[in-house]
């Protein structure tokens, strides 16, 4: 097993444990965006605990916010606090809320989850650091129920007119929303067309696949006129196959039958990553 | 009348001229500072400075939403933005951006509101907000300002670039009415006390301050004699000041170019209610949305006058 497939199933690992210490909450677009979070952390992002006060880092602003429980998870296995914190998710007075906060949580960069508003402020994120001369990278996810918000669209011609070609705007293509498909809720059609046509640099890519969202970076990375939209063909509860088939699995909150499912995907990911792991 | 200006008179720059002289002083001194416009550059004037600072003045087009969003990533990297929109689009159709990606998230916004209320005019009910400050209020740790004349919006705005946080400054973009001298100063959280007065205190904010005086020098001629307060700092509040005109007065009679609900006058009574209760009468719009009309007549219509403050003053006269 690779570095950074371990560092993705740490990820995934966290999540979970998470998210089945508090008893409820927001598993499946938590899992979605795991592996987009082992590239951008693992092998992309020029961040770490020691960089948050250099404005040459890499910054990473999670939009969709309710995908909290995976970026603390993957903070935690960076080193941005210890993992005893986890076990606090969305208790009263935790540092890690259900939607990130800047001020509570080590490398947290910004507090979203009133869902468009994240996009625009990734936005003025690179549009500051362009006008500043500094060559730092803004890295951004939205959930595709979230582009339903207009303040997206906004937010997407704007970056597109400023040309701000160090934006990565990922797409978390995982179909469906809190009350169901984002096809019968009010159909997206195409997001690459969609991104395309406000003058964004698209690449659609297997959203479970380390490999293809580090290849497309990489290749979104060469070129330097347009903002680019990684769009990520991914499923709610990605990487657990019981949670990827569950019908309602925006936010759940466990049967028996889906608690003893998700101690096994527990116990598996404990098997496939190291001891040290597993204790902590 | 211990005023300097006297008889009052129309200044000689518009309000919207100070906005921009102001932000092109700021910006030229420190490149921290960005001015955030949305398609309303020409209607402020900041379209004059734009050859000056090309990098520290962002025309986001017809997006005040994203806008906000714009400004909250500027603070997160350093800068100080400065975000001007007509005082509804900044408050009411931006509200939760303002709220969360701004306030929530403890950044460093400034925000202009400009063309409040009647001074909308001919844009109509659309446009005239007379909700901005309530909604402004009711976010913790804003501080909300309303200017009543150039001198105050020249220092203000040099005021709240020096001090992290949410501000909001509302204005209208035309011609103020002359109140103070160059050099004087308006902290936060203080009023002005433009007269002195026994009988009964009127508090005004924004345009309302000018009808406040007028109103005094009517009840003069009745031999009563009214304090009169301009109010900027709408919050925080001068409490102090608050008690000791209700001590000194008993009867408080509030103005403003405002919703009854939320601005000056909702402020004033909820202080008072809690430290010196006096009786408190409000002068404002009164459960009305805005419409179309020239300001002057628009006064008139929703009660913004001299003579209705007097009226007021009238109907609670002799105290009991």
């Amino acid at each position: 097993m690779s570095e950074l497939e371990r560092f993705r199933d740490q990820i995934r690992l966290w999540t979970l444990k998470q998210l089945y210490a508090l008893g409820f909450g927001h598993y499946g677009g938590s899992l979605s965006i795991v592996e987009v979070l082992a590239v951008l952390y693992g092998k992309i992002m020029n961040i770490s605990p020691q960089q948050m006060h250099d404005e040459r880092r890499d910054r990473f602003i999670l939009s969709k916010g309710h995908g909290g429980p995976a970026l603390y998870a993957t903070l935690a296995v960076k080193g941005f606090f210890s993992y005893d914190l986890l076990y606090t998710l969305n208790q009263t007075g935790t540092r890690i809320p259900s939607h990130p906060d800047r001020n509570l949580t080590p490398g947290v960069e910004m507090t979203t989850g009133s869902l468009g508003q994240g996009l625009s402020v990734a936005v003025g994120v690179a549009l500051s650091q362009k006008l500043s001369d500094l060559p730092s990278y803004t890295y951004t996810i939205v959930g595709d129920g979230e582009l339903n918000e207009g303040q997206c669209w906004e937010a997407i011609q704007f970056a597109a007119h400023h040309k701000l070609h160090r934006l990565f705007v990922f797409v978390d293509d995982n179909k469906k929303q809190l009350d169901g498909w984002t096809k019968e809720i009010c159909d997206p059609i195409d997001f690459v067309e969609k991104f395309r046509s406000f003058g964004f640099w698209v690449r659609r890519v297997n959203g479970a696949s380390l490999e293809e969202i580090e290849a497309a970076i990489q290749a979104g990375k060469q070129q330097t006129e347009k903002p680019v939209a990684i769009i990520l063909d991914t499923i709610k509860g990605q990487g657990v196959p019981y949670l990827e088939q569950k019908e309602d699995n925006h936010h759940i909150r466990p049967s028996d039958e889906d608690r003893q499912a998700i101690e096994e995907a527990i116990y598996e990911l404990e098997q496939k990553c190291s001891t040290e792991d597993v204790i902590r | 009348m211990s005023l300097k200006y006297w008889p009052l008179e129309l200044e000689e720059k518009e309000m919207r001229q100070i906005y921009a002289e102001t932000l092109l002083e700021l910006a030229q001194k420190d490149p921290r500072v960005v001015a955030l416009e949305a398609d309303l550059m020409s209607s402020i004037s900041t379209n004059k400075i734009q050859s000056f600072i090309p990098k520290q003045l962002i025309n986001c087009g017809i997006m005040e939403a994203h806008m906000m969003g714009v400004a909250a990533g500027f603070s997160l990297t350093g800068k100080i933005p400065f975000v001007h929109t007509f005082a509804q689009f900044a408050t009411r159709r931006a509200f939760d951006q303002l709220f969360v990606s701004c306030a929530y998230a403890q950044l460093n916004v400034k925000i202009i509101g400009s063309d409040a209320g009647v001074t909308a005019e001919h844009n109509g009910g659309t446009h005239m907000a007379f909700e901005d400050l309530g909604l402004v209020r009711l976010i913790p740790h804003a501080t909300v300002y309303e200017v009543s004349d150039s001198t105050m919006f020249r220092a203000l705005l040099k005021q709240i670039y020096q001090e992290y946080g949410i501000h909001y400054i509302r204005t209208i973009r035309k011609k103020a009415t002359r109140l103070y001298t160059n050099g004087e100063s308006f902290p936060k959280g203080k009023g002005k006390c433009l007269r002195q007065g026994r009988d009964v205190a009127i508090i005004a904010s924004g345009i309302m301050v000018e009808e406040a005086l007028k109103a005094a020098e009517q009840l003069a001629n009745r031999g009563i004699e009214a304090m009169v307060i301009d109010m900027y700092s709408i919050k925080p509040i001068d409490q102090d000041l608050l008690i000791h005109a209700a001590q000194k007065t008993g009867l408080i009679v509030t103005a403003e170019n405002h919703n009854l609900i939320g601005g000056l006058g909702s402020a004033v009574a909820e202080t008072l209610m809690e430290t010196y209760p006096v009786p408190v009468y409000r002068v404002g719009v009164r459960e009305q949305f805005g419409q179309v009309g020239k300001m002057d007549e628009l006064k008139e219509v929703y009660g913004l006058t001299a003579e209705q403050i007097v009226q007021t003053v009238m109907k609670k006269w002799p105290k009991e």
